[in-house]
């Protein structure tokens, strides 16, 4: 028979295909325990050029951990910013600081890092025309409002409150007292930068030189990039292994599947549907620690529904009514942690984190639930529409989880319907437009572990990210005591007090704090999460 | 034969204007993209408005589309949000989808139309039958699930295969996902063969080939099958363009870093220029596939002449 032979001929060319590519395959290079194995690990493409003050998000932020070094870095463990490149950081009234650096350090050009390479980067990074993303970090900078207007072209080109008093010292004055401003200094927008950022831009962009534990070796852009150790790193925190091997991944179910094949070492982001399955996959190998994100429901107080002197208890009765740890326990695959105050718990007990501070109001109570909500006159306009993005991170499933939670607590299964909004970019769209029909999601992923950072940009009088446009004077009052106290202890409770404001006016509805979860090959140990949920890579060692 | 040619080259020019239009007209009903690119924060008014006078974004959809056509005749296809040139893009992302491409459509023409002439030569045969049933599964199983199933039992448990396509994407690595995304396509082709197999297998001249005693494999393949394989071709001209933009699911699967995951990045970044780029280029491929199949057709059946 003349077809079959022709069917067997093309079954045997698809095999001999398919074992060609094994033998192709099985590049996972391992260099044993001496540290000069290489991780693989997996990655998401950045979404913006790879600048210290213009990458927001995690991915960017991987690499900028890798190659750079500020003046303060953040134990991976208890959050502390703790002296990096600082020497000394000096102030008397929590608004004049004098900063020295710690000499012989290098960027891997060969450049030596001084204070100028601080003052410029962070010149750069307030400029306007540089459209930076995070300038807003330097917006306690004195002289910003001339570098960064509001609206208009810029008046100046540096910011007058920096000034480099020697070849290791500078100078940062403030327009507003804060008393923790050293302790922000650890975050990636600080970064020293180069006199070669400077002077070709472009071939920088392409292979960025920073003066942390590794180098770049190359970089093609969306879809590797590879780190190799620095030899002449001059912190004390080198590379345990010898480089490291990121991966775009399309998918994270791709990912995953290529630890569980050991074509990779490293996955940062398990996915969702794989929970369940993790813990006994990858037999221990899987972690599950608390990052620095909390996701709170906020409120549009600049809809007159929303504001009224009732409202406050119909937010407290919803809040009330939504049961937490059903929700993570089911649909988070306790990846999630019910959340009891504002803040996260990796800023410690010390750093302002304080377990039922929300009290009452963050308990399940159904039957006080629906009580509140009466006594507050009613949901507004009859009903809650809580409104998410439907193209990324699967928050259809929560919104509707919650919805079902408020809806059989209120008994009444219209009181809550979750109003999906097409894209991020939309989603953000509407929420700066001011257009939102009830509750929203709002995630807030911190920028340094400190309790100032999840209430002051939040919470208080046009903030930046104060989306629902709420305003407290007490809230504020406090907020500015905190920043002009200098004993740290006492502004942490002042931000306390403050965050006491925010829960006796449910000003946003706290819902989970956030894990990070990872899972590794058994090539690798030592592997760790800090608190931005992000690996901590120069610890990992390659058996 | 030129002026046709020629005349078709001409009608492609409206064409292309109304899609380019269709897409920018599209993408710019999403919203402000500047609005999604600080994360889950709000930009800061000034460099939202820096931003969106670097991308253009300020001026008026029909200034933002005539310049963007302008540059297009320059090779000028504008720059995606990370700061690369969409043509940057372009470079990295083709040649690995064209090769997906080609290693998809070797499997409909060397399977399926294997399998067509098969199964159109014994019509009602067991081999038949069970082709039959065998290309039912196949159109009705979504590509995702074959994908993640092979990906699973190939990558995963047997390991065979490597569960990702590496950045190079070879031709060897590019083989199991090119059999996914051939999967339905290669069913119909082996449907339509059948069919047009087994419709021409009575028809004069194949009779007449028959009763002048040639060989039976020279009466299939030059006689039945050259002119039965109108349709087919049809069907995999246009699949040309249809594989190459609607890889989205399967280049996602695989890790491929090809069109479809660039389309994927520029729709949910929202990012104009990489969105329409992209699928400027792919309604050139579709237009030129279809010429290309319409050339063929003169070619497989001298009876048709254009003039």
């Amino acid at each position: 028979m003349r077809g079959a032979t022709h069917a067997r001929w093309a079954a045997c060319a698809v095999v001999v295909a398919l074992a060609a590519t094994a033998c192709g395959g099985g590049g996972s290079d391992s260099g044993g325990g001496d540290g000069s194995g290489t991780v693989s690990s997996s990655w998401g493409d950045p979404q913006n050029p790879l600048e210290p003050a213009n990458t927001n998000e995690v991915q960017g932020g991987k690499v900028l951990d890798m190659i750079f070094r500020g003046l303060k870095r953040y134990n991976a463990k208890t959050g502390a910013a703790e002296d990096m490149l600082a020497d000394t950081i000096e102030t008397t009234d929590s608004q004049n600081f004098t900063i020295t650096i710690k000499s012989g350090w290098k960027f891997s050009n060969g450049e030596t890092v001084t204070a100028q390479s601080f003052v410029d980067a962070w010149n750069y990074g307030a400029s306007l025309k540089n459209n930076q993303k995070n300038a807003y970090f330097f917006g306690y900078i004195d002289g910003y409002d001339k570098v960064h207007p509001e609206s208009g072209s810029q008046s100046a080109d540096t910011l007058s409150g920096l000034k480099v008093t020697g070849t290791n010292t500078f100078t940062v004055k403030l327009n507003q007292k804060f008393s923790t401003f050293p302790d922000t200094l650890g975050y990636a927008a600080y970064s020293p930068l180069p006199k070669a950022f400077f002077d070709d831009h472009a071939a920088w962009v392409q292979k960025p030189v920073g003066n942390g534990p590794y180098t770049i070796s190359s970089y093609t852009k969306g879809s590797q990039m590879s780190l190799v150790k620095w030899d002449d790193y001059s912190g004390d925190d080198k590379a345990k292994n010898g480089g490291v091997d990121l991966k775009v991944y399309t998918d994270n179910n791709t990912a995953y599947n290529d630890l569980l094949a050991g074509n990779l070492d490293l996955v940062d982001d398990v996915p969702a549907a794989q929970l369940k399955n993790a813990k006994s996959d990858l037999s221990g190998r899987y972690i599950n620690t608390p990052a620095g994100i909390i996701q709170t429901l906020a409120f549009p107080f600049y809809d007159k529904k929303w504001n009224t002197s009732g409202a406050k208890k119909v937010r407290q009765g919803l809040s009330m009514a939504i049961n937490r740890q059903q929700i993570t326990d089911t649909i988070f695959q306790k990846t999630r942690t019910p959340a009891s105050d504002w803040t996260s718990p990796v800023l410690g007990e010390k750093g302002g984190f304080q377990k039922g501070l929300c009290g009452d109001s963050c308990d399940y109570n159904p039957s006080q639930a629906k009580k509140l909500v009466q006594e507050g006159g009613g949901l507004p306009g009859g009903q809650v529409k809580i409104s998410y993005n439907a193209d990324t991170g699967s928050h259809k499933e929560w919104v509707d989880a919650v919805c079902n939670s408020i809806n059989n607590a209120l008994g009444n299964n219209k009181a809550c319907v979750g109003n999906p909004i097409g894209t991020f970019a939309d989603f953000r769209n509407q929420i700066g437009q001011h257009k939102m029909p009830g509750p929203f999601r709002a995630g807030w992923q911190m920028d340094y572990p400190l309790i100032q950072n999840f209430l002051q940009p939040l919470y208080y009088t046009n903030a930046s990210s104060n989306d629902g446009q709420w305003t407290n004077k007490d809230f504020d009052n406090l907020v500015n005591q905190a920043n002009a106290e200098t004993d740290t202890g006492k502004a942490v409770k002042l931000f306390q007090q403050a965050e006491g404001v925010v829960r006796d006016n449910m000003a946003a509805i706290p819902l989970w704090y956030q894990n990070g979860s990872a899972g590794y090959s058994d090539k690798v140990s030592n592997v760790a999460l800090n608190q931005f949920s992000v690996p901590v890579y120069n610890e990992i060692t390659v058996n | 034969m030129g002026r046709y040619v020629i005349r078709r080259l001409l009608q492609m020019i409206p064409v292309f204007i109304g899609a380019t239009l269709l897409i920018f007209l599209m993408v710019n009903v999403m919203g402000d993209p500047i609005a999604g690119l600080c994360g889950d924060r709000q930009c800061d008014p000034a460099t939202a408005a820096q931003l969106r006078t670097e991308f253009g974004l300020d001026k008026p959809l029909w200034q933002q589309y005539l310049t963007y056509l302008g540059n297009i005749f320059t090779g000028d296809f504008g720059t995606a949000f990370n700061g690369q040139p969409v043509t940057e893009l372009m470079k990295s992302a083709f040649p690995v989808t064209i090769r997906l491409t080609i290693v998809a459509i070797l499997f409909e023409i060397i399977i399926g139309i294997t399998l067509g002439v098969i199964t159109g030569l014994r019509r009602g045969r067991p081999v038949d039958t069970g082709v039959l049933l065998l290309t039912l599964v196949v159109i009705s199983v979504p590509t995702f699930v074959t994908g993640l199933l092979l990906q699973l039992l190939l990558g995963v448990e047997w390991g065979w295969i490597k569960p990702s396509v590496s950045p190079e994407a070879t031709f060897g690595e590019l083989i199991v996902p090119g059999l996914v995304l051939a999967s339905v396509s290669l069913a119909y082709v082996t449907r339509l063969t059948r069919t047009s197999i087994a419709e021409n297998r009575r028809s004069d001249y194949v009779r007449t080939a028959v009763a002048k005693g040639l060989p039976r494999r020279r009466v299939t393949i030059r006689h039945l099958l050259r002119n039965s394989l109108i349709p087919v071709v049809t069907f995999i001209g246009t699949d040309i363009g249809a594989l190459m933009g609607g890889a989205i699911v399967t280049e996602r699967i695989f890790n491929i870093h090809g069109v479809g995951y660039q389309l994927y990045q520029g729709i949910v970044r929202q990012s104009t220029q990489t969105v329409v780029g992209f699928v400027t280029v792919l309604v050139l491929v579709f237009l030129v596939a279809n010429l290309l199949v319409d050339l063929l057709y003169a070619v497989l059946d001298p009876r048709i002449r254009y003039a």
